[in-house]
């Protein structure tokens, strides 16, 4: 009966090919299409107007004009804001190498490529704002203040990783970061529970709750984007859309791609995640959006991962290699950014040669003393550190055996 | 007896171990002075059937199998794959789908089934775990067969709702009725340590079944049990959990018949008959014991029973009180915590039925009650001798042990 009757039901479940995977969905991410209105100033500090080109959004149920085109930059800004990318970058190519020295072991996801995401928010708010993210979070712990001594010596399992060697790539933590959680989709009703706090001590600060196209799926999210409308929670839902939920190209796992239309009542904002100052202005608007009352915002990044979605996938298995190279040459989002860089007149070429240089000496000597870091010490203690506040854990943990058993008041 | 009693004093003393200051650092890789903590070899396990012949000599084999099957050298993933399309070529009725299973899924379980079967009866789910479980037994009960897959069984979390509460009692709320069951569902996910999965990627999380009546868990050692287990589990009138140790997926490799043959799911296999002591466990670690129960013998001279209990929910009474009956004692060894694992389980039930034979109180092994942390991973798990900084041979065997003489 499966057999016969039901051949909408086998088509649709009929595998795509990976050209078509290719051509049905050409993301809008033009990179550097900005331009300044006035003429930069030569005051560093001194802010000048900017526009985004009207392709860098989407809207749902939003008013174009109350989100607007025009942003505010200094040179300073965006000159760290180029920093920041390239250093990001760097962090995750130095992971990469250890990774395959097999220094680093276990799962590792790495963002290069979406590196405009992470930068792109945290330009937009401030320290007393939150993050919480999925697994691949080593951008967004950077950017929330963990050093890349920290974040690499986590994942090197060191005493001074950002989780004392504990957690790894998957899970990370700063101050108004919730981190890095390996379990899909399970941050995003946390998050709604972060923002309500927020509202709730009427503060003027969000969260962002940040999570793949892949685990938009999930229950929870939908749950989630329910309680944040209804209780009108200072939350923006932030889906970064890099194309590939693993190994499954977006439409092949969700019925509706346009992520951002996905909160159904409550609005939503597409974003060419590959633009920097597109994330920025977004989220400028996100955040002010939220915090004035109006409740939760879905937004869409639309980004691109140039590696597979950890190290033990090589990513060309289930997308063409033109893709990648096609998102690397024309996409970037340190390119296009520093492309604008030049076009502006903020850095020099020569300037910005040193911009790199200067991020690629520190991010190295930083890996460095990382690796050069202690495991933790071989000790109970060290064991049974942190699963209970002390002074609300029982009295004893259980070890395998009798003998094991181990005394917190020892 | 007297040097077994002194090696145990010695033992017990070493045992304070916590107090002391420790000098070796975490590894993943046991060191060479480490005398019993051998890195396991599966090449030389006699668990694994390294010939035709030896996989043939299974006694549980149909008569017809032993006779005419031929054999092929696989791992678990191919164990698991050959199960899964011979079950998709027997039963037109079978779908496989999980998390990029169309793929051949993380750990190559499901390579080719969707060339050769097609994606409308092998295809990807979204990351949708309480959803696809959900599907997976709505499927089952129109009388299709469902090969769920979960990714690894840390995200089965979200499911844990449509297993506990909706598969394992299908059949008891609608009283029987013979169309509402949730049999031939089978989800596969793989469980335990893999070295480095660090929080979500390596735990053992078959002990939070234990309260649910009405679904079977099973846990292969390796392959021929894996297609064995898989093959019943899918004819199975119950819904069945199938954790596979993903260390093992690569590791254990054997000659597997060709042909269709299932082993019996609720039953436990003794490995190696003893009549000193009873050590149980299942998956991984049984390599472990089959290490340990070789050193006790070498060592000590005891004579070790290893119990494989290969259903870990629910778990085969008969054999186990059978041996405990006969040795009069009894450990129970596995990765998963202290609190909450199998060992409680086993532990209550031989206390009450084997108590005037027991010897001394019945002992677990097991992983430590924390998270499962990325720089502790390894030595989370139970080994030959604990992997705390101390030489002590047989810390863990002589713990028991010990409480006996």
């Amino acid at each position: 009966m499966f057999r016969t009757s039901s051949n909408a039901l086998r088509a649709s479940l009929r595998p795509v090919t990976v050209g078509r995977v290719a051509g049905r969905r050409a993301v809008t991410l033009d990179a550097s299409k900005a331009h300044v209105q006035d003429a930069v100033p030569e005051d560093a500090e001194q802010k000048f107007k900017i526009s985004l080109q009207p392709e860098a959004f989407e809207f749902y149920e939003l008013n174009p004009e109350d989100v607007g085109l025009e942003l505010e930059v200094s040179k300073s800004q965006l000159k760290k804001m180029y920093y920041d990318m390239v250093a990001i970058r760097r962090m995750e190519l130095a992971a990469d190498k250890l990774y395959k020295e097999k220094k680093i072991r276990g799962f590792c996801h790495l963002s290069t490529g979406q590196e405009a995401v992470a930068v792109g928010i945290e330009h937009a708010i401030t320290p007393e704002d939150n993050v919480i993210t999925a697994y691949r979070c080593h951008g967004f712990a950077y950017m929330r203040g963990g050093t890349v001594k920290s974040i690499i010596g986590e994942l090197l399992g060191k005493r001074h990783g950002i989780a004392h060697g504990k957690g790894g790539s998957m899970h990370m933590f700063a101050k108004g970061f919730f981190g890095g959680n390996g379990i899909v989709g399970a941050q995003v009703p946390v998050g709604a529970g972060i923002g309500f706090a927020m509202g709730y001590m009427g503060k003027p600060n969000t969260t962002f709750a940040l999570y793949g196209d892949g685990a938009s799926n999930q229950g929870q999210v939908f749950e989630a984007f329910n309680m944040a409308k209804l209780w009108k929670v200072p939350v923006i839902f932030g889906c970064e859309n890099n194309k590939y939920g693993m190994g499954t190209a977006a439409h092949r796992s969700s019925a509706l791609t346009e992520y951002y239309k996905r909160g159904q009542y409550i609005p939503g904002l597409k974003v060419n995640g590959m633009d920097a100052l597109a994330v920025l202005k977004a989220s400028q608007f996100a955040k002010e959006y939220t915090v004035s009352g109006k409740g939760p915002l879905v937004m869409e990044f639309v980004t691109y991962r140039y590696g597979g979605h950890s190290m033990s996938d090589p990513g060309t298995t289930y997308r063409p290699r033109e893709e990648i190279l096609h998102m690397r040459s024309s996409q970037d989002p340190i390119s296009g950014l520093r492309q604008r860089i030049v076009d502006w007149g903020v850095l020099t070429e020569e300037e910005l040669k040193a911009v790199d240089k200067e991020a690629r000496a520190k991010v190295d000597a930083e890996v460095k003393e990382a690796e050069a870091d202690v495991p933790p010490e071989n000790t109970a203690k060290m064991l049974f550190e942190d699963i209970y506040v002390p002074g609300s854990n029982p009295e004893y943990i259980r070890g395998r055996t009798v003998e094991e058993t181990y005394y917190f008041d020892q | 007896m007297a040097t077994v009693r002194a090696v145990f004093r010695n033992g017990l003393r070493h045992a304070r171990i916590l107090k002391q200051q420790p000098t070796a650092s975490y590894s993943s890789v046991a060191s060479a002075d480490r005398k019993f903590n051998k890195p396991i070899d599966y090449a030389t396990s006699t668990y694994l059937a390294h010939s035709p012949a030896t996989a043939l000599a299974n006694k549980e084999l149909s008569e017809e199998v032993r006779k005419t099957s031929t054999t092929k050298k696989m791992n678990l993933f191919q164990a698991i794959n050959d199960g899964l399309s011979t079950v998709l070529d027997r039963d037109e009725k079978a779908c496989v789908f999980g998390e990029d299973v169309s793929f051949g899924g993380v750990f190559r379980c499901t390579m080719g089934l969707q060339e050769r079967f097609g994606g409308e009866r092998v295809f990807n789910t979204p990351l949708t775990e309480q959803g696809l479980v959900g599907f997976a037994i709505g499927l089952a009960a129109q009388g299709h067969t469902a090969l769920a897959e979960i990714q690894f069984a840390d995200y089965m979390f979200p499911a844990f709702d449509q297993l506990h509460n909706e598969a394992s009692k299908m059949r008891y709320r609608s009283g029987g009725a013979e169309k509402f069951t949730s049999g031939r569902l089978l989800v596969r996910m793989p469980a335990g340590g893999v070295g480095h999965g660090a929080l979500y990627h390596s735990q053992s999380p078959e002990g939070f079944f234990l309260g649910c009546q009405g679904l079977k868990v099973v846990i292969p050692r390796g392959p021929i049990q894996a297609k064995g287990l898989l093959l019943s589990a899918v004819e199975s009138p119950d819904p069945v959990v199938f954790m596979e140790p993903k260390i093992l997926y690569r590791a254990a490799v054997e000659h597997v018949p060709t042909d269709y043959y299932t082993l019996p799911i609720g039953k436990a296999e003794i490995l190696k008959p003893g009549k000193d002591i009873t050590l149980i466990s299942y998956g991984t670690l049984t390599y472990a014991c089959e290490m340990a129960a070789k050193h006790a013998k070498e060592q000590l001279g005891l004579d070790v029973e290893v119990i494989d209990l290969r259903t870990v929910h629910p778990w085969d009474r008969e054999t186990v009180f059978a041996s405990v009956n006969k040795t009069g004692r009894c450990v129970v060894v596995h990765e998963a915590s202290r609190s909450g694992g199998i060992g409680e389980s086993v532990a209550g039930d031989v206390q009450e039925n084997c108590f005037l034979r027991l010897e001394a109180p019945v002992a677990r092994v097991t992983g430590w009650d924390v998270p499962n942390a990325l720089q502790f991973e390894d030595f989370m798990i139970p080994d030959v001798c604990r992997k705390f900084p101390i030489h002590q041979p047989f810390q863990w065997i002589a713990n028991t042990i010990n409480r006996y003489l």
